[in-house]
């Protein structure tokens, strides 16, 4: 058993298994469904699809809402996904910390800029 | 001296090269190890995904832009890289999503025995596969 309190606490890992586990999975199937309403969106387009219809699939704003969400999602998703790729093949804790740290401004970065590109749409 | 007091061996740092390259995997495997690349894949190329959300949706000359990026490449990119790449990800996107599917449908229902294991890897690597040659091939302009 690792050491979780005191000096001698183990400041790797986790430590939150179930409720990430199950974020991993809810996030998941939001984002599935997402795809499937996106998918339908384009096959039940009549004609070729030129900007106008693909730009009208996002400007309706229930869909901004679920884009909004979806963004959310597949921020926290992957922030667990990477951690859990570094956990797994990074063991010295700076190099670990540095790379927590990279994803982090990584995500929240992109996470930004897509919430600008549905802003002004 | 028994069998048990006989030094096991031990497998410290594996060699990506030399060890990985023997590793025998089972379709499970595969869905797993490839789940978890796709997924790095499409991690690292993100500013891509998004730069492709963003000229495709803000307006009519940004969509020009991204469809010239398709056919005439864009800086000292070429289109046929460009092409590769979306190929690449469309392949990550496929097999992470039908390998997550899998993993829910694993969940909801227990279904955890060795025989489904196999046969929902199997079909996981067929269709991903399947799907990324279907819509590679219409990227690529073949039909």
């Amino acid at each position: 058993m690792s050491v979780n309190y005191g000096s001698k606490r183990v400041v790797t890992g986790a430590h939150y298994g179930l409720r990430d586990w199950l974020a991993q999975r809810v996030t998941g199937a939001l984002m599935a469904l997402f795809t499937v309403v996106v998918l339908v969106q384009v096959l039940f387009t009549s004609g070729p699809i030129g900007y106008e219809q693909w730009a009208g699939i996002f400007a309706a704003q229930w869909m901004k809402v679920l884009t909004f969400s979806v963004i959310i999602a597949l921020l926290y998703h992957v922030w667990v996904g990477m951690r859990d790729i570094w956990m797994d093949y990074v063991k010295p804790v700076g190099v670990r910390l540095v790379l927590h740290v990279f994803t982090l401004v990584w995500l929240v970065g992109c996470a930004g800029w897509a919430f600008q590109v549905l802003w002004r749409l | 001296m028994t069998e048990l007091t006989k030094k096991r061996p031990e497998f410290r740092n594996i060699n990506a090269f030399k060890d990985l390259t023997t590793y025998r995997l089972p379709p499970a495997g595969w869905v797993s190890i490839l789940h978890r690349a796709s997924g790095a894949l499409m991690f690292l190329l993100m500013p891509f995904i998004i730069w492709m959300f963003d000229t495709s949706l803000s307006s009519e000359l940004s969509y020009g832009s991204f469809t010239a990026a398709f056919s005439a490449g864009i800086g000292f990119v070429p289109g046929w890289f460009v092409k590769l790449v979306v190929l690449a990800l469309m392949w990550a996107y496929l097999h992470h999503f039908i390998a997550g599917v899998r993993h829910l449908y694993m969940d909801m229902t227990h279904s955890v025995t060795k025989e489904f294991g196999k046969s929902s890897a199997v079909v996981t690597l067929v269709l991903s596969i399947g799907l990324t040659v279907v819509l590679g091939a219409k990227l690529f302009g073949l039909y």
